[in-house]
């Protein structure tokens, strides 16, 4: 069984003119240990599917579908005070940006030490060893002096190793990564990246990886869902996705990222723009934009369907050899 | 194809740098400074920078955030005013047009885009008027009739609709809104144009919509670029040459391919180990330690000298000073000395779509 599994995830934000389907119909697995990346561009719906899972949708967003199961059990109609209990300890989360995620009155020390303290039944001497432990392992130099510091005595990269050390403090089973590294520089993002990489393996906790870069996504994952407005394009293997995309907008998105070593006068071109969220168009979302559309996919809506070996994507014309297989 | 371009050696470069400096007092208050007996705090941006572009090619600055990428450009503008340095724009000294006509002349010559397209559009005034803003401005047209042909051309050169200049920014995407931006920088006929990080605030899809529309403007108008941006793959894909730039100064100078190829300067190979790997060679990249030091107290002899794994006392002590060799500008005292250990890097090739 995996260890989370999400299906047929429909979220809504009710507004004046009716209500905008800002998720539909997402299903995904993630399964002990293993990493998964969730890419797309703004707007796609990664942000949404995090916060879906771990109870925290801005309001008026709600889920008016589906269903979300850690470990088998449902997890998307849980009380208030019973999500509470969960995050944190058996799911635990990154955000994007250090500074908002981190309380600048307190020090970093007694965050940690508050964080363990909820979860785990530790003294106040005990926890606090914990947390420099964390700290050390996070790659902090010298924790037990830095453990007193203010949130704005670190600089970008250390106060997201501080949210890393957060994160994983209560030992959970799960981590949401929201966009980790997009806040900083490049040689500081390969730091973290790789410290993320080390520490999940190391405790063997499953990761959601959600971010527009497929570089990281390349480096770090081992399953990448590419999302695209609201549902899940196509999913499998990092590899397979990255050298033989199915979908014919992760064959576009692909394409559209420079590469070093690379010498093409023009990059991919995917023309127009991801559909407003009032305005997504009949059938396949992705229909006016595609250079394959045929009839079809402006009448039906695909749903994710086997495309070759270990290959599922959510478009028609792998529809036959679904068929035939 | 820019690239393809052969420079022409007897020419002058479209705009030289010369030893261009900016220093921002960033000093407590008189008052505070006297109680506390604190010093002046001197925050060296950009220290001695050097570089030619020639015409119609595409220089390029890579950098961490602080390094000074971003001053650069506004000093090559004029948003700020050069501390010491001279820049010459066709073998003219900026700094020489004194009289308001003399620099009027000068600066239609040149526009800039800048990073944030939410930012750089006033949002109360239509997209026909932000656009037909330079126009006016300089005195390109005789008559409002000729404005709106203008503009209109200018939309459908950027791939958006005359029809767009009536609308406001807000109901335009972010990559519509550069385009706006780039309509607007082209609106005065530039020759040169500084690109501030264009991109960086883009998705994937739509950066590369602007990065070929770049490309294309480029091909028609023979346009000269100083392009900034932090990503490398970007700054491959653009440029002519490459400048990489740390805390203020510049480590390495030379052109894309050859930097790419056989990187010299310690921070320039650190910056290529960093690039993701989609080839996916399931290499275990080395993640280098360390982070960009506060610029306001930067460290003695070569700043990079706490990050580099081959500084020694000399690098500890002595600002390391340009050298050339077949093209390639590096500033390093190990690479002088031949004690760099040959790197090649060996780009991870694209990915082959089915």
């Amino acid at each position: 069984m995996a260890l989370l599994e999400v299906e047929d995830l429909r979220v809504e934000f009710p507004t004046r003119r009716g209500a905008l389907l800002a998720l539909d119909g997402v299903s995904l697995e993630i399964n002990e240990g293993e990493v998964l990346g969730v890419v797309g561009e703004s707007g796609a719906g990664k942000s949404l599917t995090g916060s879906a899972i771990i109870g925290l949708l801005e309001p008026p967003g709600r889920v008016t579908g589906g269903q979300i199961r850690l470990e088998g059990h449902r997890i998307d109609d849980l009380s208030y005070e019973e999500m509470r209990a969960i995050r944190g300890k058996k799911i635990g989360a990154i955000f994007q940006d250090p500074l908002t995620s981190l309380n600048p009155l307190y020090t970093v020390g007694r965050q940690l030490v508050e964080t363990i303290r909820v979860h785990l039944a530790l003294s106040l001497e005990e926890a606090r060893g914990l947390a420099i432990e964390l700290l050390g392992e996070v790659g902090i130099p010298a924790p037990e002096r830095r453990i007193d510091s203010y949130p704005h005595e670190f600089s970008g990269g250390m106060r997201q190793r501080v949210v890393i050390a957060l994160a994983l403090c209560a030992n959970p089973r799960l981590i949401i990564a929201d966009e980790p590294t997009t806040a900083l520089d490049v040689s500081i993002q390969a730091q973290i990246i790789a410290l993320l990489k080390k520490l999940c393996r190391e405790h063997k906790t499953a990761v959601m990886l959600i971010t527009h870069d497929m570089g990281v996504i390349a480096e770090t994952a081992d399953r990448v869902a590419v999302m695209y407005a609201g549902r899940v394009a196509e999913i499998g293997p990092v590899k397979r996705v990255v050298k033989h995309p199915k979908h014919p907008y992760t064959v576009g998105l692909m394409g559209a990222i420079p590469m070093v070593g690379h010498d093409v006068e023009r990059l991919t071109q995917i023309e127009g723009a991801m559909p407003r969220l009032n305005e997504i168009p009949a059938g396949c979302s992705f229909n006016p934009r595609c250079p394959k559309v045929f009839d079809r996919c402006r009448v039906e809506r695909p749903e994710l369907m086997p495309a070759g070996r270990d290959a599922e994507a959510a478009c028609w014309q792998f529809d036959k050899e679904a068929r035939r297989g | 194809m820019a690239r393809q371009r052969a420079p022409d050696p007897s020419a002058t470069p479209m705009l030289e740098v010369r030893d261009l400096a900016k220093y921002f007092d960033v000093s407590k208050p008189w008052l505070a400074r006297l109680i506390e007996r604190s010093p002046r705090q001197i925050l060296k941006a950009v220290d001695g920078l050097a570089f030619d572009i020639n015409k119609g090619q595409t220089f390029s600055l890579v950098g961490e955030s602080g390094c000074g990428k971003s001053t650069v450009a506004k000093l090559v503008v004029g948003l700020h005013a050069p501390s010491r340095g001279v820049i010459r724009f066709e073998g003219r000294d900026v700094a020489d047009a004194q009289s308001r006509a003399d620099s009027a002349a000068l600066r239609r010559r040149w526009q800039m885009i800048f990073q944030d397209p939410y930012a750089s559009l006033n949002p109360r005034w239509r997209v026909r008027d932000i656009i037909a803003e330079p126009i006016r401005v300089f005195g390109l047209v005789k008559s409002r009739r000729e404005q709106e042909d203008m503009v209109a051309g200018l939309l459908r050169q950027v791939g958006l609709s005359p029809a767009d200049g009536e609308k406001y920014p807000h109901e335009f995407s972010g990559g519509q809104r550069q385009r706006i931006s780039i309509a607007r920088a082209l609106s005065s006929n530039p020759e040169f144009l500084v690109c501030d990080e264009p991109t960086s605030a883009l998705d994937v899809s739509v950066q590369a919509q602007i990065l070929n529309l770049m490309k294309d403007l480029q091909r028609e108008f023979g346009l000269t670029y100083l392009f900034i941006s932090h990503n490398l793959a970007v700054v491959y894909h653009l440029s002519d040459k490459i400048g990489v730039m740390y805390l203020g100064r510049l480590c390495e100078v030379a052109g894309a391919k050859d930097l790419f190829a056989r990187p010299q300067h310690p921070y320039t190979r650190l910056l290529l180990e960093t690039i993701p790997d989609l080839e996916m060679t399931g290499r275990e990249r080395e993640p280098v330690a360390g982070e960009v030091p506060n610029p306001i107290n930067p460290p003695s002899g070569c700043a990079f000298h706490p990050r580099c794994p081959f500084a020694n006392e000399r690098c500890r002590s002595e600002v390391p000073m340009p050298t050339e060799s077949a093209g390639h500008i590096v500033a390093c005292h190990a690479a002088e000395e031949g004690r760099l250990p040959d790197a090649t890097y060996t780009p991870p090739k694209q990915p082959v779509a089915s």
